[in-house]
């Protein structure tokens, strides 16, 4: 069954008069388990793309079925709920909030889901352990280096245990060596069972991933299975 | 399910310490708008207060007839007193007739002591008390005797702390004997009531070679029998002389309602006053909470994007002004009763905290953090997530 399914999915914007075609009529589809890269030169509307998978923005038209649910109807408060149960956001710029620690960082998404404190607590304990940061828990971001930040981030994302991990660029503002421990970890995370949806526009990370999808002027080309 | 509101409080308090002048500038304008309400209708009512007290220490249910015009059509005597103590309500009567003298005990002269020729039941009318000695009696009217009360100011003045019975004064030249003194009652609207000599009505009459009386004080058996009391001596003046101008029933009651709505109308300009500033404080924390949602819309995009509802962030900036103000509403209170104590201390100003002022100052900073927290949690919540991620 897949997992994320979009027909026919185009968004434009609208500058003045002129109207600008991001994506025209996307149709794709992931499988629960896969690891998708999409790959896409800047300008390419792959930004795009991720705002929607990510049920930040809805499409001007299409449908975007995810887990079964269509989503693209939905109001701001209904995807809030979708992201947050459904989606592991892990950002190139890592995206943690600064005066909060490492622990109270991964907390959040549980927080919004409104569970217990005392599971907050745990489960966000459980993650941060999960990418080898257990005993950093009570470091603010500014004390930790930029891949332990990231990893920070992706506990925040598998905190919540959501279906899909999201990942923009996630190892952009990263040097090598730490890059590839991300890299190691998001892996290791898809062989566990995660669906993961890396967006990049490095050839040679997408390669890492089971399947390419490319994106060109809002054009969508399923690229090769590796 | 229901948010948090725990979490969410511990949430806004770091983050009003983690900028803590700003937060402690933001609170000021709260702080001082509710120590001002505080301080300014205490003062207000302690005001209220010391002008009823003084008012009601002129005597309980007090009606004072006063003569205006001169002459002797217009005059009262001792007869009159006597028909008034018939009247319905009427408790008891008090003639009297006040003339200024100087008066001499041994080289200290006083000059222009208020000298008040009345009877015996002047002192409960008036509500005075002796310190030492006796009041006038029956006997000292019959016989005119050359005996005088001395209030508590002219008794300090001539004999200090020592005993002033049996002591002797000249009033005009006259000798007079000291039978009693009279306790401390502090100033009254009609003056000091302390600078005064009492000698018998009979006796003042024989010094002043004048027999009228031109002030009756009367009081009614009760606060209800006030106006009908009122009602028959007015009926009788009016009888008497033909001319509303020739006297002036003075009702307490009355100057108490007055007193009462001008001190009322004063306290609520003062807390309307300070309460402008406690506006001005509520418009100082919108600002700056404006400020802080521009300045964290990347968190806010962060919130937003992991699962955050309109309805968190709302909550959470609303919560965060509320606690703003309702911290500077707490050390306003500390300060503004403070404050009401100082001013009394120092001052000499009769202050009354009123535990309602201090309820209604309270609940009004709560609400100003609600008011003014409004918008600027709504325009937070209203965020685009995709904008707000990406703003630096």
């Amino acid at each position: 069954m897949s997992l994320i399914r979009t027909e026919n999915i185009c968004k434009s914007y609208f500058m003045g008069q002129y109207e600008l075609k991001v994506l025209k009529n996307v149709t794709f589809e992931i499988k629960s388990g896969e690891f998708v890269s999409i790959v896409g030169p800047s300008g390419s509307g792959k930004s795009t793309l991720m705002n929607i998978i990510g049920c930040l923005d809805v499409p001007s038209s299409g449908r975007y079925l995810l887990d079964g649910i269509d989503v693209s109807g939905m109001n701001a408060s209904e995807q809030a709920d979708i992201r947050n149960k459904k989606i592991g956001f892990v950002f190139q710029s890592f995206n943690l909030l600064p005066k909060l620690t490492a622990l109270e960082n991964v907390m959040l998404p549980l927080i919004y889901r409104r569970v217990s404190e005392k599971e907050q607590r745990e489960r966000a304990l459980l993650a941060l352990e999960k990418v080898g940061l257990g005993d950093r828990s009570l470091h603010r971001p500014n004390e930790l280096s930029g891949g332990q930040q990231q990893r920070v981030a992706i506990a925040r994302a598998i905190a919540g245990d959501p279906p899909i991990i999201l990942a923009d660029e996630p190892t952009g503002n990263l040097d090598s060596k730490s890059g590839i421990e991300i890299m190691e970890i998001l892996t290791d995370l898809n062989g566990k069972g995660a669906t993961l949806v890396m967006i990049t526009h490095d050839d040679k990370l997408a390669r890492e991933s089971g399947r390419m999808v490319m994106i060109k002027d809002g054009i969508i080309g399923e690229g090769v299975s590796i | 399910m229901k948010i948090n509101f725990r979490q969410t409080f511990k949430m806004a308090m770091s983050s009003i310490f983690s900028n803590k002048m700003r937060s402690f500038l933001t609170m000021l304008g709260v702080i001082i708008g509710v120590s001002a309400v505080i301080i300014l209708v205490s003062i207000g009512q302690g005001t209220t207060k010391s002008v009823t007290e003084s008012i009601e220490g002129m005597g309980s249910n007090l009606l004072t007839v006063n003569i205006m015009g001169r002459g002797a059509d217009t005059s009262l005597d001792i007869d009159d007193v006597e028909m008034f103590d018939e009247f319905i309500g009427v408790g008891k009567v008090s003639g009297s007739s006040t003339m200024n003298a100087d008066i001499k005990s041994g080289t200290t002269i006083l000059e222009d002591i208020s000298i008040n020729g009345t009877d015996e039941d002047y002192l409960s009318i008036l509500n005075y008390e002796m310190s030492e000695g006796r009041f006038l009696i029956d006997t000292d009217l019959d016989n005119r005797q050359r005996v005088a009360v001395v209030g508590s100011d002219v008794k300090s003045e001539l004999f200090g702390n020592a005993s002033a019975v049996g002591e002797e004064i000249k009033i005009d030249g006259q000798t007079y004997t000291i039978v009693g003194s009279l306790a401390e009652k502090g100033s009254s609207m009609m003056g000091s009531n302390d600078e005064v000599v009492v000698i018998p009505l009979t006796t003042a009459q024989r010094l002043s070679g004048d027999t009228s009386i031109r002030t009756i004080y009367v009081q009614a058996k009760s606060a209800d029998t006030v106006d009908v009391a009122k009602a028959y001596m007015e009926n009788y003046l009016q009888r008497k002389f033909g001319d509303e101008d020739a006297y002036r029933v003075f009702d307490q009651s009355e100057v108490l309602d007055t007193v009462g709505s001008v001190t009322g109308m004063l306290t609520a300009m003062l807390g309307g006053i300070a309460g402008i500033s406690l506006l001005v404080g509520g418009i100082g924390i919108m600002n700056i909470m404006l400020v802080s949602v521009t300045e964290r819309t990347r968190e806010i995009g962060i919130r937003k994007a992991i699962g955050a509802k309109y309805s968190d962030i709302l909550v959470q900036f609303i919560i965060e002004s509320i606690v703003l103000s309702g911290m500077g509403g707490i050390i306003g209170v500390a300060l503004g009763i403070g404050g009401a104590y100082a001013i009394t201390a120092i001052f000499k100003l009769e202050t009354v905290v009123s535990m309602g002022i201090v309820i209604l100052s309270t609940m009004f900073s709560l609400g100003v953090g609600v008011v003014f927290g409004i918008y600027p949690a709504d325009k937070a919540a209203k965020l685009n997530t995709i904008d707000a991620l990406r703003y630096e």
